[in-house]
């Protein structure tokens, strides 16, 4: 934090990083990907949570021998969560890490 | 074919003696291992973050061993002997919370904070009031918690040790006190990781063999291991295929169980001693990697415990599970017993009080770091205290949880543990959660906005605990004439919220109110903090670096 000294006009070092380019794209790709991905598997496990309290029914309908639908549906949730895991990992992995660490070192060296 | 175990599981099961020293190695490792990375233990940093040298590997490892409580791994796995499915719907709820963790809360509250939740929340709100705010919440997330867990030892001692009478299992539970505050002192939170990482590495290992075992009796047919978990229970049996047996007696328990999966998804990134543990990594990569781990092994995990929830009503049956000291508790190690005798029940018991002993130790270090981080350092001493100062007072109020806790754990001795554990996560959910993702994500919030969030959630949530049916007026058990709430005499009844779990009205509300709370306050909002803020959580600029020794 040291590094980045204040400036003397009303606006810091930080606001005109925030306010940059690179940082509201970096920012729009990050909530892209986190927001419908949160979206998505909370409406999926209300849906999964709401199956299983109201539709008893299907959810006990037999696939094949003791296996049901609801338990199927529960180790799907088991595969979203390891599924969504890895796509967000690979993501930022692949696409966010480097962008970030530019722009962190552009901050850290006062280039903003 | 079962009568053996019922036999002798009304008295005790297991060789006494190969349970105590296999629990004894367990605690001699470890020791030694916590008294070997713990030489290096000098600053605040070290105390409370392990020098923030750990990898994401060990560390996801280390959140697994935390998250992996006696609930999860003795609890779960008896609720799916007793109550099938349903049993089945709490270990979907704790692992699908993991996701709200990865993608909204690890790496950005790495980014920004030192040691604690009320790091991050301070950042840009007023440093007392939040501080003062985040460590009461993390304080009563962190008690309730350790209940659950002293709780769960009573039940463990007298199934393992054949220790019946009150008084024994209250000194098996100081002893159990005892040695954690021993842990945490020596250790700080390098020692605390490591053992969770052995506690960890150890609980999957026993419960993935176990596994494979009971699928090898059963031509690794997982219809099969059901189809005859439905012969144990008897009449009706079918039902432990089916969702509703716990929770699908009314319209009540229906909302009942919507509010607990709503509690569960949304309090595990609001844990303070998972939350802490994010601390513990050089940067936010790490972290990330560390809840990548973390799923992959609890998913893996809970899988494992549908097959021994379900394998423990076949093999062992409901029926001995309910009449073993312990009772639902009991499932996993009466199934160890059944499959591998004295040996593999008296490893299985050792990894589930290792267990407890883990949990216990990290829940311990994260009351004392919000003690001595928060309340001591940044509110009574506002900030004028050396790093040592900070870190003894932290010593010493590990002492006093630890006692708090034993204490706590004698008299809650006997409750039902995972209701405890679900009531953590209801107050983390909506006293922590809602002020943490508003101040990472919503510019506008301020302090007063966190407040009525903070104390709005957490007071609401006692409130309705303590007037619900947990607390009082469960209808009186016919045989014994007891009612199954925490005050067990029928004729006390004081509930008029009519859930047991009270999230689904909470929850919205702490949410509700950080948006109520903001908007009434005239505070002037701080853009350049939240500059700030922003641009460090997400490009990881001037956070906190690693120790180096």
């Amino acid at each position: 934090m040291s590094d980045v000294q204040a400036s003397g006009s009303a606006e810091t070092d930080y606001q005109r990083v925030e306010r940059s380019d690179e940082f509201q794209s970096l920012r729009k790709a990050f909530r892209n990907f986190v927001f419908p991905m949160t979206a998505l598997f909370l409406v999926w496990y209300l849906l999964y949570a709401l199956m299983s309290t109201y539709a008893h029914e299907f959810m006990s309908i037999r696939v094949a021998g003791t296996i049901t639908v609801g338990l199927i549906f529960g180790l799907l949730q088991f595969v979203s969560t390891f599924v969504i895991t890895t796509l967000y990992a690979r993501w930022a992995n692949d696409k966010f890490d480097a962008r970030a660490q530019a722009l962190r070192e552009e901050i850290e060296e006062g280039e903003l | 074919m079962n009568g053996t175990v019922m036999a002798a599981a009304a008295t005790n099961v297991g060789n006494t003696w190969i349970n105590i020293g296999i629990f004894a190695a367990f605690v001699v490792v470890t020791l030694i291992v916590v008294f070997r990375v713990s030489r290096q233990n000098k600053s605040a940093a070290d105390f409370y973050a392990g020098g923030r040298n750990f990898t994401g590997t060990q560390n996801g490892t280390a959140i697994a061993g935390d998250y992996l409580s006696a609930a999860s791994f003795l609890g779960i796995a008896g609720a799916i002997a007793v109550n099938g499915y349903d049993g089945f719907l709490y270990s979907i709820g704790f692992l699908v919370a993991w996701l709200v963790a990865l993608l909204l809360v690890a790496e950005l509250l790495r980014n920004t904070g030192k040691f604690t939740m009320a790091d991050v929340l301070s950042f840009r709100l007023k440093q007392r009031p939040i501080r003062m705010a985040a460590a009461l919440s993390t304080l009563a997330v962190v008690f309730f918690y350790l209940l659950a867990q002293m709780a769960g030892a009573g039940g463990l001692v007298a199934l393992l040790l054949g220790i019946t009478d009150k008084g024994g299992q209250g000194l098996v539970i100081a002893v159990v006190g005892a040695l954690m505050i021993l842990y945490v002192l020596v250790g700080g939170m390098k020692g605390t990781t490591w053992v969770q990482i052995i506690k960890a590495t150890l609980l999957i290992l026993g419960a993935g063999a176990m596994t494979i075992w009971v699928l090898a009796r059963f031509g690794f047919n997982l219809s099969a291991v059901m189809q005859e978990a439905v012969n144990m229970a008897g009449e009706n049996g079918e039902a432990i295929l089916e969702p509703g047996l716990q929770y699908g007696a009314s319209a009540i328990s229906q909302l009942d169980f919507l509010s607990l999966a709503l509690a569960l998804v949304l309090g595990t990134a609001g844990l303070p001693h998972v939350l802490m543990r994010f601390y513990t990594v050089p940067s936010a990569k790490e972290a990330r990697k560390s809840v990548v781990v973390a799923i992959w092994l609890i998913g893996i995990f809970y899988l494992f415990t549908l097959v021994l929830g379900y394998g423990a009503g076949a093999l062992v049956g409901p029926e001995a599970i309910l009449a073993a000291p312990g009772g639902q508790n009991s499932a996993a190690p009466l199934l160890a017993f059944e499959l591998g005798g004295e040996i593999l029940l008296g490893i299985i018991a050792a990894v589930a009080f290792a267990t407890i002993l883990a949990v216990v130790a990290g829940l311990t270090i994260t009351a004392a770091a919000s003690f001595s981080h928060d309340i001591y350092a940044s509110i009574i001493k506002k900030g004028q205290v050396s790093p040592d100062g900070e870190v003894r007072v932290a010593r010493w109020t590990v002492v006093v949880i630890g006692i708090i806790a034993i204490i706590g754990g004698i008299f809650a001795n006997g409750q039902n543990i995972a209701f405890l554990v679900a009531l953590a996560f209801c107050v983390a959910a909506a006293a922590n959660l809602p002020t943490i993702i508003y101040s990472l994500f919503w510019k506008r919030f301020n302090t007063s906005g966190a407040l009525w969030s903070i104390y709005g959630g957490l007071i609401s949530t006692v409130v309705l605990i303590i007037f619900s049916p947990v607390v009082s007026g469960k209808p009186a058990d016919p045989v014994t004439g007891l009612s199954k709430s925490m005050i067990s005499n029928p004729d006390i009844d004081f509930h008029w919220f009519p859930l047991d779990n009270p999230g689904i009205v909470t929850i919205p509300l702490a949410f509700l109110l950080g948006i109520v709370g903001t908007y009434l306050s005239k505070e002037q909002s701080h853009p350049e903090k939240y500059a700030e803020m922003e641009v460090r959580s997400l490009t990881g600029a001037g956070a906190e670096k690693a120790v180096s020794h």
